[in-house]
């Protein structure tokens, strides 16, 4: 090409675009097939979860949590159940709080395998696609089991769970955590033996270890480019240094690098369940504090305090001191917290989401800027973004 | 990391005089000026470890005055020190120096703060709106701009809001169901 006619073309990639795993529209000035901007637009599915918190209790808020990330409801109740519970100086019981990261670890490899399989399915891998989804299909199942709900559970509440775990589900969940390793081995030797996908991932959308931390990336992004950042070890919160599992890492910064650090996550996150499932307590599954937990259905009938606990509940919410607060959790993207204002009264002043997505999706022109076209849609599937979670 | 080390690792680089350290919650905070913020912002990420930014965002503090709080939260990578910078900020529009020099990852936060808050960060490369539609009017996150139920078409049917939904009990309200006004609409 001459210095004549060397002009870039402006492309719409999105928001309507397969790849783009929701609606995310990315504006590319390309040079022949190499990318020399790429503006990333986000907004489309801002559905103002943030304003709509303000205007609703501490408890119906759950609810709304549930929205956000919405392939991980579990990890994000507990980022914000945490968080209100921080303002209210209060610890759930110790069966809830094995109940809680149990049922973190069974989402995060849930939510792994969606990343797994849409990335792979990106790259026309569809196999992978329908036997990632197959298996998630079981954490839905269990999911129904302990909150009657597959998606959305609203199972969490503030100081503790709603309800005790059924009968069935602890076996259930051991008969999917003994299938999981082996299902894990064989997703990676479908995909590490596959020359397309290590072709396409290889070396593409990299991303250094400066980049990363500049950029604030957290999760599987930050810990893909050499840092063993994982806010369950350096922060525990909820009862996370109670278990043993390792921060897999991987220093090359590249979608492949990404991909078997998630590979390496999901099998962690099975070690921490079976350690849960393991020395699950016995005991009540949510705080005898009658200020913020609803009496059990049994003392209705006998005592006029517990009727007036439950109507000030039900009627008005409860009221944590007046303050802020925030519990870093590390959720399937990376950092998760809710910044919470309270100002005493029974609706929070300020809720504010740390989004992993909305912070990860920034790195996404360092990592696709000077590339190739094609690599975009490795790169979007890499970060894992969830549409929700950028724009809540 | 506990909180008192880090503000006292930060101490003989800020001025001092112009910042309060406080411990709320067993989080480290240090309440800054305008004025000093950037100042404070870089010897965190130079001096001390704090070399990501973790949030920022502001909330509405109305009616008090200053009327805007930006929240910064600082954090380290690979490791677990942790500090909240707050800065208080009035004006029309409220003015703040960008923390994008120091934290390249502040820029797109900023963007969200100016479009929920209209705080407005100078020296930011490209202060656009990022959530709502370029032409939208306001900002949505400012306590004084309602939130409504949408009108829809049926007969009879009134937009409610919020408040009539679930009522409001400010914080030592008597006992009682009928709930009161808020102190800010919605």
């Amino acid at each position: 090409m001459s210095e004549a006619t060397r002009e870039t073309l402006a492309l719409n990639m999105g928001p309507q675009h397969p790849s783009t795993h929701g609606v995310l529209r990315l504006v590319l000035e390309l040079e022949g097939e190499t990318i020399r901007r790429c503006t990333p637009v986000v907004g489309y599915l801002h559905t103002g979860i943030e304003k709509e918190m303000e205007t609703r209790t501490y408890h119906q808020n759950i609810t709304l949590v549930d929205r956000v990330e919405y392939v991980a409801s579990y990890l994000e109740e507990m980022a914000y159940c945490l968080s209100v519970e921080r303002l209210f100086g209060i610890e759930p019981p110790p069966r809830a709080r094995v109940i809680r990261i149990l049922l973190c670890e069974l989402n995060r490899i849930a939510s792994h395998l969606i990343y797994l399989g849409s990335a792979a399915l990106d790259l026309n891998v569809s196999s992978a696609f329908m036997y990632c989804f197959a298996d998630r299909e079981r954490f839905l199942d269990l999911s129904e089991m302990v909150s009657g709900q597959r998606m959305m559970p609203g199972y969490f509440r503030i100081g503790g769970v709603a309800a005790d775990l059924p009968e069935e589900f602890v076996p259930a969940a051991r008969r999917w955590l003994d299938e999981v390793p082996r299902r894990v081995d064989e997703y990676e030797r479908l995909l590490n033996d596959n020359l397309i996908w290590r072709e396409r991932t290889e070396g593409v959308a990299v991303l250094s270890r400066e980049e990363a931390i500049a950029r604030c990336a957290t999760g599987p992004v930050l810990r893909a480019s050499g840092v063993a950042h994982d806010v369950r070890k350096l922060l525990p919160y909820g009862g996370y240094d109670e278990f043993a599992f390792d921060v897999p890492v991987r220093a090359e910064g590249d979608a492949y690098a990404r991909y078997r650090v998630r590979l390496e996550e999901m099998r962690q996150s099975r070690r921490i369940a079976v350690q849960a499932l393991d020395r699950l307590p016995d005991g009540p599954v949510i705080t005898s504090d009658r200020k913020i937990a609803l009496p059990p259905r049994a003392e209705l009938a006998r005592s006029m305090e517990a009727v007036i606990h439950q109507f000030k509940l039900v009627s008005e919410g409860m009221h944590p001191p007046a303050g802020d607060s925030y519990v870093p959790t590390e959720s399937a993207r990376g950092e998760k917290g809710y910044y919470i204002v309270s100002d005493g009264s029974n609706r929070p002043a300020r809720v504010h989401v740390r989004a992993p997505s909305f912070y990860n999706l920034q790195t996404l022109p360092a990592m696709v800027e000077g590339r190739p076209l094609a690599d975009v849609v490795v790169a979007v599937a890499s970060i894992d973004i969830i549409l929700g979670d950028v724009d809540r | 990391m506990a909180p008192a080390s880090i503000l006292e690792r930060l101490r003989p680089h800020v001025p001092w005089g112009l910042a309060t350290p406080k411990e709320e919650g067993g989080r480290a905070v240090l309440y800054v000026t305008p004025g000093i913020l950037l100042e404070v912002l870089r010897a965190a990420a130079e001096r001390v470890s704090l070399d990501s930014l973790v949030d920022l965002t502001a909330w509405d503090r109305r009616p008090a005055s200053p009327r805007f709080e930006v929240v910064y939260l600082l954090g380290q990578a690979g490791g677990s020190d942790r500090l909240t910078v707050k800065v208080r900020v009035d004006g029309d529009p409220p003015r703040l120096p960008s923390a994008v020099e120091v934290y390249p990852g502040a820029a797109w936060p900023e963007r969200e703060v100016y479009d929920m808050f209209g705080v407005v960060f100078d020296g930011h490369p490209d202060l656009r709106r990022i959530l709502m539609p370029d032409d939208w009017e306001g900002h949505p996150l400012r306590r004084d701009v309602p939130l409504f139920e949408e009108p829809v078409e049926f007969k009879g049917h009134r937009p409610k809001v919020p408040s009539e939904i679930i009522p409001y009990f400010s914080p030592h309200s008597p006992s009682g169901s009928g709930g009161e006004t808020p102190p800010v609409p919605g």
